[in-house]
């Protein structure tokens, strides 16, 4: 045991002895700071949005000149607080992170507070009692884009295609990961803007855990217990959306036409599913906010005031723009 | 009445036919049947269907635990399997009726994958029976490495599958009956004969009531105990295959997730021991599907999502309360005492 304490001392001081000389080395030769240290833990690689959130902060690090020390937590919180804890332990500048379920984050919040290490949070938020343990939170507005999709819903049948259609509109939801961000608030913008019309009734709703497979497999029982009578299916991402449609067009009904589809991040497979006509419409949720994080690590370091709430610039992409959009789509 | 109450699968049968019945009471179109598309299509074509890639893994499971092992890696081999088949098809999105392509021939990137799989089960069978490490630890290191594996072999994304014949393996039809059921079943069958025909059977059950006494009476256990994991892992892969061809795409991170405990779980639903010794294929595939009818009943009562897990934690409860004979013979003395 004291055997391994020793060579683990040892790796230890060799491990700061090549850092701090590193930072020596920048520090001589510019006269500048030495540079930004960023610990960075991200939720997974979960779809393809998430990589593109990556491949975006990992470009941004580079381009600012930050270092980045990225962690992956596969999906699970006690990955990413191990994460958390291992950053403070390394003294690292910033924190930033995508916690992967809103709760649960308190005590290692305040682990790093009590150690002055300011904390961003990027893409999902997190319910903490006090809020200054975080410093701002960058990302997407989720109730927003709940209701951007219920108000794109409520005009196709008000003034859209859909406005002859009579009778009550039966909405079936996949949900994201029971907990998260993205599904609690999706669900909530959603439900205000369909409130307001008693025509439309969410008739099923059930997790597909933001897969394809068990957006298919949750699909596939909705159109058995219901049938012809589902109009909509409202999906919290794209993916689910992806799986659902394999699982209608086997039940032999036509995506995009006999039941409409709305979902969620407006990623590559979905622009396809849109030009293919079996997807009508993807609200945005913009994973490219690496460039708007680095700025934000920037102004921390430098002292900077920073708004508590920074929201990244998202639209809508109805089926008949996908062609024209798709080449442009980084992700 | 009393010898069908004894007979080892009237168990998992009646529960089976209870969760059945509880859905087709809830929603009387669940037993339905209908021929749509030159294929049968309703809520228990499904579970077969999604009851293919467990029975399988659950197949090869069953074996392994006769023999006194265990493989807790099997999710992560599906990964693996889905993800190297996946990234060897490929294929890009064409529109229209342009012809799809896939990067290596499809015969090619199945046995490659199948290929992969099998050394995967071998690894552990080698760190079981070669290095004489406990079966749980051995098959440990590969759960965890192995979804690593998945993901360098993915590069981390979700791979989209587009070309359309794969799609067949966990989508296809034969004879109107899902292909993945159809297969699932024709390896099961097959498996239970090559063990009733020939001694390996009575090899497997020896090895895993006694071991040491096996090899005194002259079983070559090592090599047999190695087989089995390399089954396993076979297994293992064939269900990788269909996970992803069901979907039209690998994700490394989610493909299997879990499996090997849902697997366990089917295998002792069916009346194997954990201690080894006493097996039922039959039964696993029975198990396998209980579990595969409880995740159907949860979608189709429409529990609220929040309590999925616990419902089906509560509804697993009762249904092992009902497998356990002390249980049982508990209930029938509580009853027959006072008053009667």
């Amino acid at each position: 045991m004291t055997g391994l304490k020793h060579w683990l001392l040892a790796a230890g001081v060799v491990l700061f002895a090549a850092c701090s000389g590193g930072a020596d080395g920048t520090k001589s030769d510019a006269g500048a700071a030495k540079p930004i240290v960023l610990g960075f833990s991200q939720i997974g690689a979960e779809s393809e949005w998430r990589t593109a959130n990556t491949v975006s902060i990992q470009g941004a690090a580079r381009d600012a000149g930050i270092t980045l020390r990225f962690s992956d937590a596969q999906q699970k919180q006690e990955n990413q607080i191990k994460a958390l804890r291992s950053f403070i332990a390394q003294r690292v500048d910033v924190i930033a992170f995508s916690p992967v379920v809103e709760t649960g984050w308190e005590t290692v919040l305040r682990e790093a507070k009590t150690a002055k290490i300011p904390v961003i949070l990027t893409d999902r938020a997190v319910e903490v009692s006090d809020e200054s343990l975080y410093v701002s939170f960058i990302g997407s507005d989720f109730v927003e884009e709940g209701r951007r999709a219920g108000r794109w819903l409520t005009e196709y049948y008000s003034t859209g295609k859909g406005k002859d259609f009579k009778g009550d509109i039966n909405i079936v939801e996949l949900q994201g990961t029971v907990g998260s961000a993205p599904a609690n608030d999706r669900k909530a913008g959603f439900a205000e803007i369909i409130a307001a019309d008693p025509r439309y009734k969410v008739i099923r709703s059930q997790t597909g855990d933001f897969t394809r497979a068990k957006g298919k497999e949750v699909m596939e029982a909705f159109l058995k217990a219901e049938g012809r009578k589902i109009n909509v299916l409202y999906a919290h991402n794209d993916d689910m959306a992806i799986g659902a449609i394999q699982a209608i067009e086997e039940a032999g009904i036509k995506p995009g036409t006999e039941i409409i589809i709305i979902s969620i991040d407006g990623v590559k497979g979905a622009f396809e599913a849109m030009m293919a006509g079996k997807l009508n419409v993807s609200v945005e949720c913009s994973p490219l906010l690496g460039p708007q994080l680095m700025s934000t690590v920037k102004d921390v370091v430098a002292g900077k005031q920073i708004p508590k709430r920074i929201v990244t610039e998202e639209s809508v992409f109805p089926m008949e723009t996908a062609a024209q959009e798709f080449p442009k789509r980084k992700y | 009445m009393r010898a069908l109450v004894r007979w080892h699968l009237f168990w998992p049968c009646l529960t089976l036919a209870l969760l059945i019945a509880l859905n087709a009471v809830v929603n009387p179109g669940f037993l339905a049947f209908e021929w749509r598309d030159g294929h049968l299509y309703g809520n228990l074509v499904d579970i077969l269907n999604r009851a293919a890639p467990l029975a399988l893994v659950a197949t090869g499971m069953t074996l392994v635990i006769a023999a006194r092992g265990l493989d807790i890696s099997v999710g992560a081999v599906v990964a693996i399997s889905a993800a190297v088949a996946a990234v060897m098809i490929g294929g890009s999105l064409s529109l229209g009726d342009a012809e799809a392509v896939s990067r290596f021939p499809m015969w090619l990137a199945i046995l490659a994958a199948l290929a992969i799989a099998l050394a995967c089960g071998l690894w552990n069978g080698a760190l079981v029976v070669g290095v004489g490490m406990q079966p749980i630890i051995a098959t440990l290191i590969l759960m965890v490495a192995g979804r690593g594996v998945a993901q360098l072999v993915t590069g981390g994304q979700i791979i989209t599958i587009y070309y359309p014949p794969y799609a067949y393996l966990g989508n296809g039809f034969l004879a109107g009956l899902p292909f993945a059921a159809v297969l699932a079943a024709a390896v099961i069958a097959l498996t239970q004969l090559l063990l009733s025909r020939t001694p390996l059977g009575l090899y497997v059950r020896a090895i895993g009531i006694n071991p040491v006494a096996a090899r005194i009476a002259g079983i070559r256990a090592k090599p047999i105990t190695l087989a089995l994991y390399g089954f396993c892992g076979l297994l293992a892969g064939v269900a990788g295959l269909i996970v992803s061809s069901n979907v039209r795409s690998a994700d490394a991170n989610n493909a299997g997730q879990l499996l090997e405990l849902d697997a366990i779980l089917a295998v002792t639903l069916g009346g194997t021991a954990l201690t080894g010794g006493r097996f039922s294929l039959v039964g696993t595939a029975l198990g396998a599907l209980i579990i595969q009818t409880l995740t159907t009943t949860i979608y189709s009562l429409g529990v609220p999502p929040e309590v999925n897990l616990v419902f089906k934690a509560a509804l697993i409860f009762i249904v092992m309360l009902l497998q356990s004979p002390e249980f049982r013979a508990g209930i029938v003395r509580l009853a027959r005492q006072p008053g009667a």
